[in-house]
Formats: structure tokens, C-alpha cells, sequence
């Protein structure tokens, strides 16, 4: 290995507010300035849920404001069934793409993932600022459908063609879907770059010492992650490509013949497949999920060990299964699609690796539960939320354990079961997986400590709401409620009105709840208390640096690694633990040679 | 602090159970012949991942709150046998559970959708549209008059764009915007989308299968209990699709008699 | 008298005449393209089911000869990898001190012209077809054409854009040897992935 520090000369301390705080080569920057869009994202996708659960509960309620957004979506403040599901699909995209893939990834993965491995910046900060600025402009791009013409699309996130090609099938399905698809093109082309960074990086600018089984597992996972992006991303730009020539060249990849929309007949498309789009987006759109929660995975690992004072039981079974995890994820695209029309057998074929699955992402979970026996628990916000991404996960995942049955998926796809599922999955745990990240590593980030009191009060919210948000969904779920609809007219659906009362108050508590989080990492941002180098007695690298880290990471000198990454629970002189790069000879804890 | 999180955790896990153990909010009763399969298998699942599910959180639960309150100078202890038990576990437990969910799952799938419909069932044909569902009979002949999609119009309610003066077979077709059947005997649906996706759903049948614009797809089935049931469209299609519904009517054979011998009369 | 003999010409003792370039550099963009290579493999793959698929799923699809100039095309960039595959044996003999950096600059220019003729000669074939009346929309044969061929095409253009960067670092006495070895890479990889979309076009279209 040779010395990186050759490789210094990237580029040197930048000069002036753009080159330091907009335009900047800095990974550190620009991991917050991807943390600062996700925020953004993530608190518009908020509102709109809050819009949609409202709507869902008193369809002809006046919402105040709303007008002003839309006249013809809202007129007179009262939401259209069109405009409940524009919302609906702009809260899933931002979601998915610009909070999910944006913040546990690029967000924390920019800014600690050099640091953790000892290296100055990114092997390329030049495509690292472009993939921030793409990303930003694919997120204005978004944004602008909200203001043009009808408004944003409404065929979901997963804009399902033919509705998604064709501008007469419902309002936005013109310029509001071109939009979108040239946004998502737009992020693509960001993630592709991001991941190359993260790759090429993790390969080959690691410090001296720093081998491969070395790395800290949030690193792992973010390199993991970024290979499954990049082969994820690749496939999702050509079907965007593709969707956006069937809608203004007059293509036909996506519509076949003979459709009556209003009692005209499409004449300029025919012979396309609209099974097509669905391989094409699920080929991409399940290892999505899985990079959506890989990183999380990798940073809620990352935290428990530091609080439970000792190494998990096995550092590799945890890499080996997110690695099986990534390979898995693009054999079973195709549990989307049991009831989409596909062949019956293909639906069997997909079923067995997405069963799978489980024996990986149980293993992870065996470990963690495993490794918290016999170990401490240092209680603070970061380790209170990576706890309960555990509860969250452990729910999340077992639910999926019904869907991927074709049989029983029969009863419940298109319920709100499968919604129950992947928000308990993504929409909580990996967002708990974000919040840990962000009071565990907040101090280290700007050089101040959050107030742990709040980050328990709003723990204690969180948890709880969101529970009490989204279990009742798989229930609804069981009783056959539907989803994606703006109103519950059916006569079987009467009875669970209720229930979705329930949902909605707990939705607007658990939301408002959420100006604690924020309350408290704008204050402590700029009045925190100041802190230390090493606040969680921390083992990898970046608790060797100062708190924030000078521009090139170390100081000009870069760490030598002497140690496996988790070396807790031992007597050392610093206390219960010794840090990667501390020269110091200690009884360590199971260096990890042997298999397990 | 810990022993509330464990504390919340086991109420958590219990409370999640009791709506599944009360049955509160349940499928409604399976009226097909298929069902029972599928109906069996997700009561074995809820099972298994109920276990699974308490048993993950009372855990937790209960290591959280032993390892939150150690005595200072309190020595790390490993989980007797370390990772090697949990890998065991994880594959051979686990990986049997997933293979014989899988396996039995497929039988049941397979009593859905390996098998080909009989060959007196009666075919009955649904187009789904923005936004209503409409179903067609063949009548007396047997056969479905060819659609033609430039003569679909609402107005004058040429649903299916069938041309009763030029085409011979559907001059005595049957147009209907709510769907008979009759109880007991194996109804062949014959699937196919005016305009964009849709899917065709009755929670009682069991049955749930997307319309794709451009294939003809279909399903069987046979339902055993009279009674009005709703078709629902879960296939997100537009503006109307929380409205897109229509009624499933399972008669007994007489009543099915009369009754579409009154919609032919209607046409 | 004592006789010497002369060390041959190296690094650090260049024959005289020759200009030295400082070759030794981060190993990143070598690993980088690899990487870049995955992912636009991925992108071509998941064109190619695409077509697949479609071509599968009704009856009209169309086949028509694309024009010969794709020929002529072919062997123009199979050429520009032979002269960059001088510039680069040249490289390593600048290195060693035994050549001069105007050779390398020359094979570097005559990929970046044949490269450029590539383009033009493509587009000549997109003028070609639409003189026969074949467009974008017109079949679902000549939608693949022509996405394929723009597809490989814009990412030919990006190659041309490397190798210019890489042109202008030669110049300046600083081109480390993975960043040549890195759009090399590329650029070859655009001759093989031709290969493949000619072979495809020429058994689907």
C-alpha cells in the first residue's frame, strides 16, 4: 500500500464564501450539503403526508393555505381526488430519492466515509461536487412541477405506464410527468458519479493499515451500497430515457395498441409493453430499497458497538450478510409483479430468493440482539435510536415475510399492508437510522453537542408515534383496504374509518414532534456546547481528528491503523477501549483472522 | 431510561398482537373454492412471524434492560456460543422456515394459477376503464363479438365497442355494469384494459389480478356463497380510481337464469 | 585514459532532446474507469432487454438495412484505438526517457481526429436514414437504431472529451500514467462496445 500522503494536492485549503460554502471540493461540505437538501426533502415530504392523511380522514375539509399552492388542485382550500394523488406521488419521490438515497448515503457517507478510512477527500472531488449540484438541480427540477400547468404527476412514484406516457390520462400527466422524469434522469446521473467516488475511494485511498476487514461497518455498508447503486442507477436511467421518448418523440416502448382515453383512440403509439416499465423500474427499484437501507444498517451497527462498550460477536458474518443482501437484492424484482400479469411460474422463481433474503437480514439481527448480551448499554439519543431502528427493522421485515409469498400476496398487494411494510422499513427505520447518525456524529460535525434531553424527548415521540402511525396500516391491510386511494367510499372500507382517525392524529403528532429534532440541531449548531474530540470514547478514525476536522481531514498527517476497528471492552489506557490508530499494545478483544 | 425503553418494547409487541389475536380486523370470509389455501398459509405465516416477532422484542427488551444497569467494573460477557450458534441458527431455522413457507405457498399459488380453467366454465369478460368496470356475457352462441376501439363511446353506451349491426357473434352479447355469477360453478374472467393499468380485486373470492393494456389476461374462479360482494381496483389508473368499483352478485343458478335473461332483454 | 560508458537514457538521465513527464500520480482514475465501465455495461445491457422485450411483445416490429457508412465507421474507430495504442507505448517510452512527447502528442491527435470522424460519420448515417424516410417514432427497429447509436455516440463525444483533457496535460508536462491509462481504457472500451451494438443492430434492426 503505498503512502497516500502523495496523494495529497487534490486541492488546497479553499478560498472564499463560494469555493468554501457553495461550489466546495470538500467532502465535509458536501456530505452537509446533501444532509441539508435531505432535510429539506424530508420536511416537504412531511407537509404532504400530513395533507394526505388529513384528506383521508375529511375529504371535504378546507385546508387553509392549500389554495395558494394549487387553485385548481385545492380551489377554494378543498384537495381534488387528482390532487390527493400528486401529493401522494411527490411525497414518494422526494422520500425515496431525495431523503432515503441522499442523506444515510451521500449525506454521512461524503462526509465520514474518507475520514473513517484515513484518507484526505474523495478520489474525485471535482465529480463529487457535481453529483451534490445534479442531485440539487434533479430536486429543483422536481420541485418546478409543482408550479407548472396542472401540476406534478399522479401515477405514483413508481409512474406506472401507460398512465405515466400518456398526458391525456389525468391531470399533471403532462408537463408535471415530463418533469419528473427529467428529474429523476437528472438524480440518476448524481448517484452514478456519487458512487463511483464511494467506490474508488473505499479501494483505493485507504491508509496505512487500514485493510479491507479493518474498515468500520458503516463504511462497508456504504461501500456496498454504492456498488448496488451503481449497477441500480444505470438501469433506472435508461427506462427514464425511454419513458421520456415515449412521451414527447412519439415513441412507443411503453403503450400498446388500441387505447380509448374520453373516447378517442391513441393513435400515435402502439405495440409497446407496459410490463416493460415494471421490470425496468423494479430491476432498479428493489435494490433501491436495499440502498436505502444498507447505510442505515452500517451506521445503527457502527453506534450499537460504541454503546453496548464491546465488538459484535462477529465482525464479518455482519459484512458477509449486507454483501449477500446486495447480491440478492437484484433476483427478486419480480415480487412487485406477482399479480402484474407476468408469468404465474416467474412469480415462483422470484418468490424463493426473496424468502431468502431473511436468512441475511436475520443474521444481522441475531448479532446485534446477540451482542447486546452480556454487554453494557450506554443510553443516549444516537444509542435510543438505534435501538429502536432494531424494534423497527425486526416489524418491518417480518411483514415483508407475507409478501413475498405470491399466494398470500394475492390477498394483500395494493393493501395497506404493503404500505405498513416499507414505511415501517424505510420510512421509519431508516429515518431512525438518519437520526442516530445525526446525534451521534452531530458533534464531530460541527463541533457542538445536541442536547441530549431533547434528543430523548423526541425519541420517546418518534417511537411511539410512529408505531401507533404505521402498525394499524398492516391491520387495515388484513381487513383489505386499498391503497393509493384519496377517499374510503367503498362500503367495506366504512368500518375502518376509525382506525385511519387514529393514524391521522398520530401522523400530526409524531410530525410536529419532529420540530424538537430540528429545534434542537439549529440551536446546538450554533449555542451547543462546545465538543470534545472523542464525546462517545469512539475506537475508528474519524473520533482522531478534531471536532469539526480541519479541511484535510488529519492535519497533513495522515493515521497510521494499527487495530481492528471495534476494539472495546478492554483494559487500555484511555479507558474501556483503544482507538484504530493508537500504537498502543493491548490484549485486544478477538482480532478478527479466522472466519467467524 | 433503558428500563422504559424495554418496558415500551414489551407493550409494543403485545399490544401489536392483541388486534391479530381479538381477529378485529380480519379478511372477510373466503366464499371460493381456492381460498382455504391461501387462508392456510397466511395463518401459518402470521404464526411464525408472530413468534418471531414477540420473541424479538421481549428479548430486546430483556437484554436492554440487564445491560443498562450493570455494577461499575462489570466485565463483557459473549452469547454463549457465540456468533456460530446464530449463524446455525440463522440458516437452518430460519432457512427451513422460509423453504417450507415457500414450498407449501407455491401449492396454494399453483391451485390459482397453474391450472387452466374447465372447459364448461362460464366465460364472462371485464374491461377495466377509467373509471368503471363493465362486463360482457357471450349469450345464447357462446362467443364474444370483436371489439373495436374507435367505436367505444360513453354517450350512446358502446361500452366494449361492440358493432351488433356488422358482426354476427355480438348481436347477442350481454353488457352489464354489475357482474353475475352463479354459486358453484367455475367462472372463466376474461381480463382486458380500455385505456391504462387496473386491477381486479374481491377480497371474499380471494382473487386479485392487474389489467396490463395491451394483453388479455385472465382468471378462474368458483364461488360457493350467494351474496353481493365489491370489486375494487387497486391498480392506481387516475383521478377515479378510489372510486372505480363495481358489484360481484353470486346467485343461486335460477336466480342467475333470470337475471340475465333480464339484462338481455335490457341491451 | 579511463573509458566511460554511457548509462542508457532514463528518467533520471534523459536522452538529451526529449522532454520528461512527471508520470507518477494517484492510482485513482485507473480504478475509477473500471468502475465507470460497470456502470455503462449496466445501461447498455438494460437497453438491450429493452429491446428484447419490445421486439417480443407485438407483431410490428420492421427490419431495415442500416446504411453501409456504419462500415466505414467501424473500421475509423477500430483505427483511432491503433493510433491511441501507439500514443500509448510512446507514453511509456517518454517515460523512460527514449522518446519525445511530440510523438505521443501526434498519435494523440490522430485518435482525437479519427474519433471526431467517428461522430460525423455517424451522424452522416442518421442523415442517411432520414433521407429514407426512417425517424425516431417510426418503428420500434428504428427507435433501437437510433438510441443505441446516439447513446454510444455521446459517450464516444465524452471519450474525445477525456483524451482532449488528457491532450492538454501532456502539454503541460503533467500526465500521470493511470489518467492516460484510464481514457485509454475508455476509449477502447468504446471500440469493443461499438462492436457489440453494430453485432446487435446487425442481427435485430
Amino acid at each position: 500500500m503505498h503512502d497516500v500522503s502523495s496523494h495529497v494536492g487534490h486541492h488546497a485549503p479553499p478560498q472564499g464564501f463560494f469555493r468554501k460554502y457553495v461550489f466546495s471540493l470538500d467532502h465535509k461540505v458536501i456530505g452537509k450539503q446533501y444532509y441539508g437538501l435531505g432535510l429539506l426533502a424530508v420536511l416537504i415530504g412531511m407537509v404532504l403526508s400530513w395533507l394526505m392523511r388529513i384528506h383521508l380522514i375529511a375529504p371535504n375539509a378546507t385546508i387553509p393555505g392549500l389554495k395558494w399552492l394549487s387553485s385548481t388542485g385545492a380551489p377554494g382550500g378543498v384537495m381534488t381526488p387528482e390532487y390527493y394523488l400528486q401529493l401522494m406521488t411527490m411525497h414518494g419521490t422526494l422520500m425515496v430519492f431525495f431523503v432515503l438515497t441522499t442523506v444515510p448515503l451521500a449525506g454521512f457517507g461524503n462526509y465520514f466515509l474518507p475520514i473513517q478510512i484515513g484518507a484526505e477527500d474523495m478520489a474525485f472531488p471535482r465529480f463529487n461536487m457535481m453529483s451534490f449540484w445534479a442531485t440539487f438541480v434533479g430536486f429543483c427540477v422536481l420541485i418546478a412541477a409543482f408550479f407548472v400547468g396542472d401540476g406534478p404527476p399522479l401515477s405514483g412514484w413508481t409512474a406506472y405506464a401507460p398512465l405515466s406516457v400518456l398526458a391525456g390520462a389525468g391531470p399533471g400527466q403532462a408537463m408535471g410527468q415530463t418533469l419528473w422524469a427529467v428529474s429523476i434522469a437528472i438524480f440518476c446521473i448524481g448517484q452514478l458519479l456519487g458512487s463511483l467516488n464511494f467506490i474508488t475511494t473505499t479501494l483505493d485511498l485507504r491508509t496505512k493499515g487500514m485493510m479491507l476487514m479493518r474498515m468500520p461497518l458503516s463504511t462497508w455498508a456504504w461501500f456496498i451500497t454504492s456498488c448496488i447503486g451503481l449497477l441500480a442507477f444505470a438501469v433506472l436511467l435508461p427506462a427514464c430515457i425511454l419513458l421520456i421518448l415515449d412521451r414527447v418523440a412519439g415513441t412507443s416502448f411503453f403503450v400498446p395498441s388500441h387505447l380509448v382515453i374520453s373516447d378517442q383512440v391513441i393513435s400515435n403509439h402502439s405495440g409497446g409493453s407496459p410490463l416493460l416499465w415494471q421490470h425496468l423500474f423494479w430491476f432498479f427499484g428493489h435494490p433501491e430499497v436495499y440502498i436505502a437501507i444498507l447505510p442505515a444498517i452500517g451506521i445503527v451497527s457502527h453506534i450499537l458497538i460504541n454503546s453496548y462498550r464491546r465488538p459484535l460477536l462477529s465482525h464479518r458474518v455482519v459484512i458477509y450478510s449486507m454483501i449477500a443482501i446486495g447480491f440478492l437484492s437484484y433476483m427478486v424484482w419480480g415480487h412487485h409483479m406477482f399479480v402484474s400479469g407476468m408469468s404465474p411460474y416467474s412469480a415462483v422463481v422470484f418468490s424463493f430468493p426473496t424468502l431468502a433474503i431473511t436468512i441475511p437480514a436475520t443474521l444481522i439481527t441475531l448479532i446485534w440482539i446477540g451482542s447486546l448480551y452480556g454487554a453494557k448499554l450506554e443510553v443516549t439519543s444516537a444509542s435510543l435510536f438505534a435501538l429502536g431502528f432494531v424494534s423497527m427493522f425486526v416489524t418491518g421485515g417480518l411483514s415483508g415475510f407475507f409478501l413475498a409469498q405470491p399466494s398470500i400476496d394475492v390477498y394483500l398487494h395494493g393493501t395497506y399492508f404493503v404500505v405498513g411494510h416499507f414505511h415501517m422499513v424505510m420510512g421509519v427505520a431508516a429515518i431512525f437510522g438518519m437520526f442516530a447518525g445525526t446525534y451521534f456524529w452531530a458533534p464531530k460535525m460541527f463541533g457542538r453537542m445536541m442536547s441530549e434531553t431533547l434528543g430523548k424527548v423526541h425519541f420517546w415521540c418518534t417511537f411511539v408515534g410512529a408505531y401507533c402511525i404505521f402498525m394499524p396500516f398492516h391491520y387495515l391491510g388484513l381487513a383489505g383496504n386499498v391503497r393509493r386511494y384519496s377517499a374510503f367510499v367503498d362500503d367495506y372500507l366504512q368500518p375502518l374509518l376509525p382506525a385511519h382517525k387514529f393514524i391521522t392524529f398520530a401522523a400530526l403528532f409524531t410530525g410536529a414532534a419532529q420540530l424538537i429534532f430540528l429545534y434542537n440541531l439549529v440551536r446546538s449548531r450554533f449555542a451547543g456546547p462546545p465538543a470534545d474530540e472523542n464525546p462517545w470514547h469512539g475506537t475508528s478514525l474519524e473520533w482522531a481528528t478534531s471536532s469539526p476536522p480541519p479541511w484535510d481531514n488529519f492535519g497533513g498527517r495522515a493515521p497510521v491503523v494499527y487495530h481492528d476497528p471495534y476494539q472495546y471492552g478492554i483494559e487500555a489506557s484511555s479507558g474501556d477501549y483503544v482507538m484504530q490508530n493508537s500504537p498502543e499494545q493491548i490484549q485486544t478483544v478477538r482480532e478478527d483472522k479466522s472466519l467467524l | 431510561m433503558a428500563k422504559f425503553v424495554a418496558v415500551t418494547l414489551i407493550a409494543i409487541a403485545i399490544g401489536s398482537a392483541i388486534p391479530i389475536l381479538l381477529h378485529i380486523w380480519m379478511p372477510p370470509a373466503d366464499i371460493s373454492t381456492h381460498g382455504h389455501l391461501i387462508d392456510a398459509q397466511m395463518a401459518d405465516t402470521m404464526v411464525e412471524a408472530g413468534i418471531c416477532f414477540i420473541a424479538a422484542q421481549l428479548i430486546l427488551a430483556v437484554f436492554i434492560w440487564l445491560a443498562a444497569s450493570r455494577p461499575s467494573g462489570y466485565k463483557i460477557r459473549n452469547f454463549p456460543g457465540g456468533s456460530f450458534v446464530l449463524v446455525l441458527a440463522a440458516f437452518f431455522l430460519v432457512g427451513t422456515e422460509v423453504l417450507a413457507l415457500g414450498f407449501f405457498g407455491t401449492k396454494a399459488w399453483a391451485n390459482i394459477y397453474f391450472t387452466p380453467p374447465s372447459a364448461d366454465s362460464l366465460p364472462v369478460q371485464v374491461q377495466a376503464g377509467q373509471f368503471a368496470f363493465y362486463f360482457r356475457y357471450p349469450g345464447p352462441d357462446g362467443k364474444f363479438g370483436p371489439i373495436h376501439p374507435e367505436m367505444i363511446n360513453e354517450a350512446n353506451q358502446n361500452l366494449f365497442g361492440i358493432d351488433v349491426d356488422h358482426d354476427q357473434d355480438a348481436k347477442d352479447d350481454i353488457v352489464t355494469a354489475e357482474m353475475g355469477v352463479p354459486a358453484n360453478k367455475e367462472v372463466h374472467l376474461l381480463m382486458h384494459s380500455k385505456d391504462v393499468g387496473h386491477s381486479f380485486y374481491v377480497r371474499e373470492l380471494r382473487i386479485q389480478q392487474d389489467f396490463v393494456p395491451g394483453l388479455d389476461l385472465s382468471l378462474h374462479f368458483t364461488a360457493t356463497k350467494t351474496g353481493r360482494y365489491e370489486i375494487v381496483c387497486t391498480q392506481l389508473c387516475g383521478l377515479g380510481h378510489y372510486n372505480m368499483k363495481a358489484y360481484l352478485n353470486v346467485m343461486s343458478p335460477t336466480d342467475y337464469d333470470s337475471w340475465i335473461k333480464q339484462q338481455a332483454a335490457l341491451q | 585514459m579511463a573509458t566511460t560508458i554511457d548509462a542508457p537514457p532514463s528518467i533520471k538521465n534523459p536522452a538529451s532532446g526529449t522532454r520528461r513527464v512527471q508520470h507518477i500520480g494517484p492510482e485513482t482514475p485507473s480504478t475509477g474507469i473500471w468502475i465507470g465501465l460497470a456502470a455503462i455495461t449496466m445501461t447498455f445491457a438494460a437497453f438491450t432487454s429493452a429491446m428484447v422485450v419490445r421486439n417480443g411483445s407485438a407483431p410490428d416490429w420492421r427490419h431495415f438495412s442500416f446504411p453501409p457508412i456504419l462500415y466505414l465507421n467501424t473500421v475509423v474507430l477500430i483505427a483511432s484505438s491503433l493510433t491511441l495504442r501507439m500514443g500509448q507505448s510512446r507514453y511509456l517510452r517518454l517515460v523512460s526517457g527514449i522518446a519525445d512527447s511530440v510523438s505521443v502528442v501526434r498519435a494523440l491527435y490522430g485518435t482525437l481526429a479519427l474519433g471526431c470522424l467517428f461522430v460525423v460519420g455517424q451522424y452522416a448515417a442518421w442523415l442517411q436514414l432520414r433521407w429514407e424516410g426512417i425517424y425516431l417514432a417510426t418503428n420500434p427497429s428504428s427507435s433501437f437504431f437510433y438510441l443505441f447509436t446516439a447513446l454510444h455516440a455521446s459517450h464516444v463525444i465524452g471519450g474525445l472529451l477525456g483524451l482532449i483533457y488528457v491532450t492538454s496535460k501532456l502539454h503541460r508536462g503533467i500526465l500521470y500514467k493511470s489518467t492516460l491509462d484510464a481514457a485509454s481504457r475508455y476509449w477502447h472500451f468504446m471500440g469493443v462496445l461499438w462492436l457489440y451494438v453494430l453485432g446487435l443492430l446487425w442481427f435485430r434492426i
